[in-house]
């Protein structure tokens, strides 16, 4: 490619001191304006790329080859002086968090000025404060001086992290790397920053690396795609040929595990996790999970393979058969839903005086899968926790198997507390690092049936087989898991207590799509299997369409919609939900 | 939101248990030597008795003799052994500091652990008492209610123990707010455990690391506490043999017979910088210093 304003080759990132490659043969151009997707599960290696286009690397790690050329600066070669010059003025870095990035002690406007003084010593300090008023401008942020003197706590996250790209645009740099950069944020926030991105980067001929696990989101904004696996680069090239004609094994797998906001079809996980640095195989790295590798892929790593289209993959099986785009599946629900198992009317709950929760009706139906959706501080959470008799401010009791429930957790008979169940959003922290697994799961046990040691350990066992975990997992830790697993110990702890209602808090939000996909399969198997009523809290639209009933948009506190998830996703009545769908990324139909 | 997912993708080196902060601790050479030095100390204090060559209170020599055939470190001030009051002098101090600092971590333990799980008014009762006891400084709380009440043994570990208290109480209360916090424990409450399994299973056990610090840092003061408390009079009374009597009881003929007072001194010196080094050493794997990467 010709004109390319990065080139990046053989670059290799190692552990210090050891043979170890972080990642490696990492070859890939971005054109001036161009916007590069660079997408991987966690632990693939795609920060590490995107710090190394800056010259630096995590403590522990080395960049031991290969060469990255930014303009005519080769970064790499760059003395010490030289790379600082060239960072923040060739080339920024927008971080995943703008809070941590950005100074609490400055104001902003100190801070946006700082990086023009910096590195464009020649403008004098009225053309700084002009500039200053243009970017934010070009950010969409209100250019006005009293802006300026704010503090970045004042502003929200999606603010802050315009601003946190105004810094990175201020000295029109050549290349820009985001690293998850709208992770932390609302759909509608997100869609605004991605438009931003995008127009920055068009206007300024700026190129761009985002780096992200989210390949809707990268559908949305980036020409172009690389896929990481286990540190090395597994397929790129042109967003629309990747997205839906993908030709990797592991891009394919991954593209079915992502739930779709435009259809209803069943995500499909990958069985195994991503090797970790230490224990990649010597053949592809892919080869374990895969369902298409043999004896050749567990040896040997796959050379590069370019198809006509530009199209770049390593794959022993480039050449076979067609391109795999993703099949519509059209799956109805058919589940038999029968009485209304918890319901409540006009519900208000509050923190102190604050109120939260206005009016809340909402009813769930024996053995029907109820999504709750909203934004964050819509009050989902606090619903939940009403349910769950975790926040005991509120009027109005919530009726359960036509009775009503006491409000805290004390005030609630044991049958009731076992009947209702709680699955924590972070399984990170839903679980005592200083208890194993069995112990974890063996309490609600104990306290809700009268068992001996031997049935006991027979239910623990049971209750980790139905969650697709080995009965062995019992004497391990938490932190010996991966999040996957842990996410799964927590479900298997909620269902050994037998309940009627399953509290799912954004129960995926901190796991991979691919690991994602595969809760969600274990849900829906569940269902099937045991007639479970299930209460899913969620801020991820596309993810309800693989597994709800019906559906309930929260806003501000209060439901603005509740009805059939096709009906609400084919034929939104609140304006909320409209905006809501037209703001989620999803990604492109294949032809 | 993912970033928290890398950390353990996979690494199952880390233990859940204290096994591998202790492992990590060992580690660093500080706390070998702090060990090593705690060791000494304990093994004078505990094993010196059998191995003193005279009866700790048999007049061997004249009052202040130097060093000598008969007494390797000379004579204290009665002309009794230097090394037999020293190799006896070690128990009560050890063994006095220990208990102490059991019983005032114990009770520490527990009213922070109540006032930052029952929060309100009992919280704010329970650590606005604490606070009336800091108000005291350890020394003088402790030789207050001794003078006052005479010296015995019990009184004199209570009351360190109680002068403790308070401080463990904060830190207890700090740490603990913060895991009381954490899903794992709302997720107990969710199924109705008692409060007391609560804090006993899933929240003191991941106190484990900062209270072991703490045990470190008190058992110092401990020693230093006991030492002065006998060195002024209150602790031990003549003529039994404790390291920090015979400071007191020799200081005035330190010119001409230094012995009597620098083998305590030296003792009781080396014992708390060598638990320093310990406590040190935990505290820095408790942080994650030391930890191999993943």
């Amino acid at each position: 490619m010709t004109g390319a304003a990065v080139v990046v080759e053989g670059l290799r990132v190692g552990l210090a001191g050891s043979p170890l490659a972080i990642v490696e043969e990492i070859d890939f151009e971005i054109a001036a304006s161009e916007v590069l997707g660079l997408v991987g599960e966690s632990g693939s290696g795609k920060t590490t790329v995107g710090l190394a286009l800056l010259g630096h690397c995590r403590r522990g790690a080395e960049i031991t080859a290969g060469r990255i050329m930014i303009g005519d600066i080769e970064i790499l070669r760059a003395d010490p002086a030289a790379l600082r010059a060239a960072r923040g003025r060739i080339v920024a870095y927008v971080p995943q968090d703008p809070g941590t990035a950005l100074n609490p002690a400055l104001r902003v406007g100190e801070q946006l000025e700082e990086m023009l003084a910096a590195h464009l010593p020649e403008m004098n300090a009225a053309a700084r404060r002009t500039r200053l008023l243009e970017m934010l401008e070009e950010v969409r942020l209100p250019a006005t001086a009293a802006l300026l003197r704010r503090f970045a706590h004042q502003f929200s996250g999606g603010q802050q992290q315009r601003l946190a790209l105004a810094m990175a645009f201020a000295c029109r740099p050549r290349l820009i790397v985001l690293d998850e950069p709208t992770t932390g944020l609302d759909v509608s926030t997100q869609a605004h920053v991605l438009r931003t991105v995008r127009e920055l980067c068009r206007a300024h001929g700026v190129a761009a690396l985002y780096v992200s696990h989210d390949l809707a989101v990268v559908a949305e904004l980036a020409h172009r795609v690389v896929v990481m696996y286990a540190g090395r680069i597994v397929e790129q090239g042109a967003g629309r040929d990747v997205f839906t004609a993908a030709r990797h094994p592991y891009t394919e797998r991954l593209l079915r595990a992502i739930p779709d906001p435009a259809r209803r079809r069943s995500v499909v996980g990958i069985p195994g996790h991503a090797p970790s640095v230490a224990r990649r195989p010597s053949g592809c790295a892919f080869a374990p999970r895969c369902d298409r590798a043999t004896e050749l892929c567990r040896q040997t790593f796959p050379p590069v393979t370019t198809l006509p289209n530009g199209q770049r993959l390593r794959c022993w099986h480039a050449g076979d058969g067609a391109a795999h785009g993703l099949s519509e599946k059209g799956e109805e629900a058919t589940l038999e839903v029968g009485p209304a198992l918890l319901s409540m009317r006009g519900l208000d709950a509050s923190y102190g005086d604050f109120t939260v929760l206005q009016a809340v009706e909402l009813e769930v139906r024996t053995g029907e899968c109820l999504a709750l959706v909203g934004e964050s501080g819509s009050g989902k959470t606090t619903l939940a926790r009403c349910i769950a008799g975790l926040h005991h401010h509120y009027t109005q009791p919530v009726v359960f198997r036509g009775r009503p429930l006491g409000r805290a957790v004390g005030e609630r008979d044991q049958d009731a507390r076992r009947r209702i169940q709680y699955v924590f959003q972070n399984p990170y922290a839903s679980l005592n690092p200083r208890r194993t697994v069995g112990e974890a799961i063996a309490r609600p046990l104990r306290l809700f049936f009268d068992l001996g040691r031997g049935s006991l350990a027979r239910r623990v066992a049971g209750a980790l087989e139905k969650v697709s975990l080995p009965a062995a997992l019992a004497g391990r830790y938490p932190d010996q898991l991966s999040g996957g697993e842990r996410q799964r110990v927590a479900i298997a702890r909620a269902l050994a207590a037998e309940p009627d209602l399953l509290v799912c808090d954004e129960i995926t939000s901190a796991l991979d799509v691919s690991v994602q996909a595969a809760i969600m399969e274990l849900l829906a198997g569940l269902r099937g299997s045991t007639g479970l009523s299930l209460l899913f809290v969620t801020h991820n639209l596309a993810l309800i369409r693989t597994i709800a009933d019906r559906v309930a948009v929260m806003s501000a506190g209060r439901i603005v919609e509740i009805g059939a998830t096709e009906a609400i996703f084919g034929t939104p009545q609140a304006d909320y939900t409209r905006e809501l769908l037209t703001n989620t990324p999803g990604l492109p139909t294949a032809a | 939101m993912t970033a928290i997912a890398p950390a353990a993708a996979g690494s199952g080196a880390e233990q859940g248990g204290s096994s591998g902060l202790f492992r990590r601790a060992f580690s660093f050479t500080r706390t070998r030597v702090g060990l090593a030095i705690v060791a000494l100390i304990a093994a004078i204090a505990l094993f010196g008795p059998f191995f003193a060559p005279h009866p700790p209170t048999a007049f061997v020599a004249p009052p202040y003799a130097g060093p000598s055939s008969v007494a390797i470190f000379g004579a204290d001030n009665l002309g009794r052994d230097v090394l037999t009051r020293f190799l006896c002098g070690g128990r009560s101090v050890l063994a006095l500091s220990l208990a102490s600092t059991v019983l005032g971590l114990a009770g520490g333990i527990l009213v922070g652990l109540v006032a930052a799980y029952a929060r309100g008014w009992l919280d704010e009762l329970l650590m606005r008492a604490m606070d009336v006891l800091l108000a005291f400084p350890q020394i003088v709380f402790v030789l207050l209610l001794v003078s006052s009440l005479g010296p015995q043994l019990w009184l004199i570990v209570l009351t360190v123990a109680a002068s403790h208290a308070p401080r463990v109480a904060r830190v207890t209360r700090g740490t603990a707010q913060e895991v009381i916090e954490r899903d794992f424990v709302l997720s107990a409450k969710a199924i109705g455990e008692p409060s007391w399994r609560i804090l006993g299973l899933e929240v003191l056990p991941n106190l484990s690391s900062p209270l072991l610090v703490e045990f470190g840092l008190r058992l110092t003061y401990s020693i230093g506490l006991i030492a002065a408390v006998s060195f002024m009079g209150f602790g031990l009374q003549p003529p039994a043999a404790d390291w920090g009597l015979m400071i007191n009881e020799n200081r005035i003929g330190i010119a001409i017979q230094p012995w009597p007072v620098l083998l305590p001194v030296a003792a009781i010196g080396l014992l708390t910088v060598g638990m320093n080094l310990i406590t040190d050493g935990i505290a820095r794997a408790a942080i994650g210093i030391g930890r191999s990467a993943p």
